[in-house]
């Protein structure tokens, strides 16, 4: 188990550097030149080469590529083209914003998807399944920024239950105020993973369901809730490959969504920086969050390994 | 106390009571007819070999013992007790203090019939666990035991191997380990060796033949292979479209079969060693259980049919104690289907 473990983190190494030097590439080999973009047309020459010299930006793209590897591996993540600020900064804040819409919607999301999807398939046929899968699917295809929209209108301004926008705190939220604003954004971005999760966990449970092993269970005697318990471990693998998914895609974030709670969070701050052609915010959100996907991968990849051992390879 | 006497299967009483049991599967196009009156008795201790088709309704049979049929699309009539209790009529709790407990399972694919992600030391202990209550420790230590008692060679590793570990024999012992966990008083062996090799399946056949004497359990054994049923069975049951055509002691029956069906299973395997080998194809298409005849369901493959075996399913006719046959004409004398002449096969056992 610990061989496999170093095994995955090994890999995780150039899949990394792979990613680092894609993103890199993409960003800098995309047409138009970036401070000819950042700087008015009518400031001289000098100045704009001045300009590309403090950022390094006249050398050769793998001097460039090589310099900004070595100052991330050092966590030096450069700073804003735009605002001036270092880039840690705001994209950590950004990434914590995210994180803490992306952590109750991601709990929200899959024990929802979890109970549904084995709720339907335990009750497979009946109008219980029907119901569950209905939901399921409305969870998945409706566009979510347009229910964002929809439960604003309905618990903030006819009701005028809960806020309608922002954040209204700061890091972590410590007061039932604060939970007030996260209740709308975490619904609405729980939707998908619910129903992604749920339609998952409903066919895996019906396949295991239907398997031998299932009637040995029962002829040993054991209760339900054994059963249950034997069921949704061996459904949990694949299950957890698809939260894994889920949840890297929330920490990207969304900016729809963010665009109607007004949430200053990772979707908003890497959609600005692709307008503002600010390099390096840009490359460094990228990187971040890739290395996050493949962290995240990674801890699939072991509890998978630790639930089923026909994994362990 | 008289609760527990109430419990406690007398010196006469069978062991497992099976009385006119159907067994239908309502499905969306069809019904299908899988057991259509079946009846038999099994003293304790006692080896009854089910020997059929595929399709006759051996499973079917088996599985409605433990009622482990799917619910919602069966429809099962009659009467059924094992070890004192009324299958048929108890709830879905106190059946499974039955079950695994009274009476057990031995499935045909050890491969599948294992949960893939548990050790087979936890799939045994959580039995012993939960039918006797004692602790973890204590149950993997009698699991240890149960693993030694099935010759499973350095058993307190296998404990913690899954299933996918082991070789297909291995894990066959493995699964009669588990049946045995909790001593059973009837167990039911769903073709146990017909996924394995035919060296294994002979070792499994004599494993199981021999916890069967040390133990004394009830066993009622499934199988397509005649070979296999003459080794183990103290009485056999031929199955045909979900009826026993015909039930005797083995010798009797393998030697002056009581029924067209049960000859021409046997000559269909006379030639060569029956161990081992699978019954060969008799003429014509088994029956439709979806549509069964009025009459014999083995009249339309039958040699000796005549008009009046195509009218009513032939009651079933006692011709011995303990020796039943489905046929009217064997009934009534006026069929000697004599003997196969298989004194040269091995029917003595080693
Ligand atoms: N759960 C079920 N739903 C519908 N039909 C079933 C079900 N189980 C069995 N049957 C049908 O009942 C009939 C008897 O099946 P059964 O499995 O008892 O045969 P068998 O004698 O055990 O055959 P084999 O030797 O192939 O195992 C078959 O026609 C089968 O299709
Ligand atoms: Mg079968």
């Amino acid at each position: 188990m610990w061989a496999f473990t170093l095994r995955r983190l090994l890999y995780a190494v150039p899949v990394l550097l792979g990613v680092s030097m894609l993103v890199f590439a993409l960003i800098h080999l995309a047409p138009g030149d970036v401070v000819d973009i950042l700087v008015p047309p009518e400031v001289p020459k000098e100045i704009a080469d001045s300009l590309r010299q403090r950022f390094h930006l006249d050398e050769q793209l793998y001097v460039q590529y090589v310099a900004w590897l070595g100052r991330l591996m050092v966590g030096d993540f450069g700073v804003s083209f735009f605002t001036g600020r270092p880039v840690a900064e705001e994209l950590f804040g950004a990434l914590g914003n995210t994180l803490v819409l992306a952590l109750p919607a991601a709990v929200l999301g899959f024990l929802l998807g979890i109970a549904l999807g084995a709720l339907a398939a335990y009750n497979h046929g009946t109008w219980l399944d029907k119901l569950f899968s209905a939901t399921a699917i409305i969870g998945v295809s409706l566009p979510h920024y347009w229910v964002g929209i929809v439960l604003v209108a309905i618990f903030a301004v006819v009701l005028n239950l809960l806020p309608a926008q922002g954040m209204g705190f700061e890091g972590l939220p410590t007061s039932w105020e604060h939970v007030q604003h996260l209740v709308l954004p975490v619904v609405t971005l729980s939707l998908i993973p619910m129903g992604v999760i749920s339609r998952l966990v409903r066919a895996n449970v019906l396949e295991i369901l239907s398997q031998e092993f299932v009637g040995t269970l029962h002829a040993k005697g054991l209760f339900s809730r054994r059963v249950l318990y034997h069921t949704l471990k061996n459904a949990a693998p694949s299950a957890l490959a698809l939260m894994g998914l889920q949840f890297g895609y929330l920490l990207g974030g969304s900016i729809l969504v963010e665009t109607v709670f007004n949430w200053p969070g990772s979707g908003g701050l890497m959609n600005l920086a692709i307008f503002r052609r600010d390099v390096p915010v840009l490359s460094a959100t990228i990187v971040v969050l890739a290395a996050i996907f493949v962290v995240i991968n990674i801890l699939v990849d072991v509890l998978q390994a630790l639930l089923d051992p026909r994994m362990r390879r | 106390m008289s609760q527990v006497l109430a419990n406690l299967p007398r010196a006469t009483e069978p062991v497992v009571s099976v009385e006119d049991l159907h067994v239908r599967f309502l499905l969306r196009e069809a019904t299908v007819a899988a057991i259509n009156g079946v009846s038999f008795d099994l003293e304790a201790g006692q080896v009854l070999g089910i020997l059929g088709e595929s399709g006759s309704g051996k499973s079917v049979t088996l599985r409605s013992l433990m009622r482990l049929l799917p619910p919602a699309r069966t429809r099962t009539e009659g009467r059924i007790r094992i070890a004192g209790h009324e299958i048929t009529a108890m709830d879905e709790t106190a059946l499974r203090h039955v079950r695994g407990a009274k009476v057990a399972m031995i499935f045909q694919e050890p491969m599948v019939a294992l949960d893939p992600v548990f050790t087979i030391g936890v799939q045994i202990a959580e039995t012993i666990v939960r039918h006797e209550g004692i602790s973890y420790s204590a149950a993997n230590q009698r699991a240890l035991e149960l693993l030694e008692m099935v010759q499973i060679p350095s058993a307190a590793r296998r404990l913690k191997s899954y299933p996918h570990e082991m070789s297909g024999g291995m894990r066959q012992r493995a699964m009669i380990a588990l049946a045995l966990s909790c001593r059973p008083t009837v167990l039911l062996a769903d073709e146990p060796t017909t996924a394995l090799d035919v060296t294994v399946q002979i070792q499994i056949i004599l494993l199981l033949r021999q916890l069967q004497q040390e133990l004394g359990m009830a066993v009622i054994f499934v199988t397509h292979d005649v070979g296999v049923a003459i080794e183990v069975a103290d009485r056999i049951a031929v199955m045909y479209a979900g009826r026993f055509v015909e039930v005797g002691p083995t010798e009797k029956v393998i030697d002056t079969p009581a029924h067209p069906y049960t000859a021409a299973l046997l000559t269909s395997t006379v030639l060569g060693s029956t161990f081992g080998r699978r019954l060969e194809a008799i003429p014509g298409t088994p029956p439709d259980l979806r549509a069964l005849p009025a009459g014999c369901s083995f009249a339309p493959r039958c040699r000796h049919a005549q008009d009046r075996c195509r009218v009513h399913m032939p009651p079933e006719a006692v011709l011995a104690p303990g020796r039943i046959t489905r046929c009217v004409r064997v009934a009534d004398g006026e069929l000697d289907l004599g003997s196969p002449n298989l004194s040269e096969r091995s029917i003595a056992k080693p």
